[in-house]
């Protein structure tokens, strides 16, 4: 995914002079050519994130439309403020683009870890969020936020699904069944397809939590039984459902990234069987909870 | 040095005789900012050309909306009704309810990066012409943030900006060295003004030079003396 945004990234550049590129060391090798290409717009401040969120607001106060990029805990957990104020209060957009979601940082430690990266941004009004679950997902994804001056966040992971489905910024169903309906969030879509192998559920995918898609949801879950996977804090969007669902009786089991600090390094994978992502421990939560 | 147009507008903000205009630290240097630099236009507010003032240390703004009504950005009623539930003043300036006012700011250590932003958006674009003023106040400088800032803009020769610190001796654990050394460390260059000398704030900001960023440091008495 990394690459897939590098390189729509370089070809926006190269198209659209309204776009530009605001760095903090990461990553900052794979733009040189491009910063090289267009120096007053591929921007590297240095190790300064909450700098990094003040000029893409001051790019964005005189028209351009600005890319900062990051791993998520240092362009979102540290820069929040700078979120908060720098863009969301003068009324203007950007693009967020992360990597590092969740666990992929898992030898480096909880220093790299943001599971909270979207439950943060959903503080704030107005935020499309993107949870692309495959590379060829990513570049429409940026081109359709770089033509906006909506305020977009972007969340790139290293965890990826067999196939791409650039067009599911509503729910898109991948398994249709007679249970309960399984929302799986970006990355999330192979575990929950591997943990509902043979079990009477429709399975339900998209990139997109923010808007959530509410009219899809009402539509897809008959029975009034959700369970929500996402690759996040568990029970992000289960304000969203509940708000959703507030007028019919239902039943919400939100699976995710759980909120204690482990302390603990491991493979993405361990990190996955910790917090119960993993298709085994998936697939029990979700038939005992029936 | 009282500013005598401005002096009126200022009491109907406060609704107080005693705030004689030297209460507010900052309203000589805005003062001539809008009365002797600044190449702005009420009339034409979202010209991409025009000079940018951003109000960083947006504490206290009655200096401000003072100096924008006497110049023509907003009507003199909108004085009378500070703060109130329908009235676009705040105690904090909001850049989506005020013409004329840049951005919105109240909390401190935004203001520096929005304006290298601001120039750096506006050199993308090939407008070279504007120059980008950001009033910040000496304890706000305590704020990592504009750290970040200085040595930006510094060590990229971003001679765009131009800092005006008002130096009222408020930061809790003062500046050793003086608040100029700390920018001129970092590539700017500096002049340290008396700030309610109107000459002397305007020889200081005329003082930039291509290459570098600019501060002015602008000395008024100390808080609440």
């Amino acid at each position: 995914m990394r690459q897939a945004f590098a390189d729509t990234m370089a070809d926006l550049l190269d198209t659209d002079p309204r776009t530009a590129l605001v760095l903090a060391d990461i990553s900052a090798d794979a733009f040189e050519p491009a910063r090289r290409e267009h120096p007053d717009r591929v921007l590297n401040v240095g190790i300064r994130e909450q700098l990094m969120i003040g000029v893409a607001g001051g790019l964005a106060l005189t028209g351009l439309r600005p890319v900062a990029h990051s791993y998520a805990t240092f362009v979102i957990d540290r820069a929040y403020e700078q979120i908060k104020l720098d863009l969301v209060h003068q009324g203007v957009g950007a693009v967020l683009v992360s990597v590092g979601a969740s666990y992929d940082g898992s030898a480096m430690g909880y220093t790299h870890m943001s599971p909270m990266d979207v439950p943060l941004i959903d503080t704030l009004p107005g935020w499309t969020v993107r949870v692309p679950g495959h590379p060829g997902e990513v570049g429409p994804l940026l081109r359709a936020a770089a033509a906006t001056d909506d305020p977009v966040y972007l969340r790139l992971s290293t965890q990826v699904n067999d196939i791409a489905y650039a067009e599911a910024d509503l729910l898109r169903p991948v398994r249709h069944g007679g249970g309960p309906l399984v929302v799986a969030v970006g990355p999330m879509l192979a575990p929950v397809l591997a943990a509902t192998a043979g079990l009477d559920v429709t399975v339900a995918y998209t990139h997109t939590v923010r808007p959530f898609d509410v009219i899809g949801l009402r539509a897809l879950a008959a029975t009034g039984e959700v369970v929500l996977v996402e690759p996040y804090l568990a029970g992000t969007s289960a304000h969203v459902v509940g708000q959703a669902l507030a007028d019919r009786p239902h039943r919400l089991l939100s699976l995710g990234v759980g909120r204690r600090d482990l302390h603990a390094y491991g493979t993405p994978a361990d990190h996955a069987r910790w917090h119960g992502l993993d298709p085994a421990s998936l697939r029990t939560a979700i038939t005992t909870w029936r | 040095m009282a500013v005598i147009e401005v002096e009126p507008l200022l009491k109907r903000l406060t609704g107080d005789e005693k705030h004689a205009p030297s209460a507010f630290s900052t309203l000589d240097v805005i003062w001539v900012l809008y009365d002797r630099v600044l190449r702005i236009d009420p009339e034409r507010l979202d010209d991409p050309d025009r000079d940018r003032f951003l109000l960083s240390k947006g504490h206290g703004p009655a200096a401000y909306y003072a100096v924008l009504a006497a110049k023509g950005f907003l009507p003199h009623e909108w004085l009378d009704d500070l703060a109130g539930p329908d009235s676009p003043l705040g105690h904090h300036p909001d850049r989506l309810r005020v013409p004329g006012v840049e951005i919105s700011s109240g909390s401190l250590g935004h203001g520096l990066g929005l304006g290298i932003g601001t120039a750096l958006g506006l050199r993308a674009q090939g407008r070279l012409a504007p120059r980008v003023y950001v009033l910040l106040g000496d304890a706000e400088l305590d704020e990592g943030s504009n750290h970040e800032a200085i040595a930006y803009a510094g060590t990229t020769g971003l001679d765009a900006v131009t800092a005006i610190v008002i130096d009222n001796d408020s930061a809790t654990l003062g500046w050793p060295g003086g608040i100029a050394a700390r920018f001129e460390v970092h590539g700017w260059s500096a002049v340290t003004v008396p700030g309610r000398d109107h000459d002397a704030v305007h020889a200081g900001l005329r003082a930039a030079r291509p290459g570098r960023p600019h501060v002015v440091v602008a000395r008024v008495e100390k808080k609440g003396s």
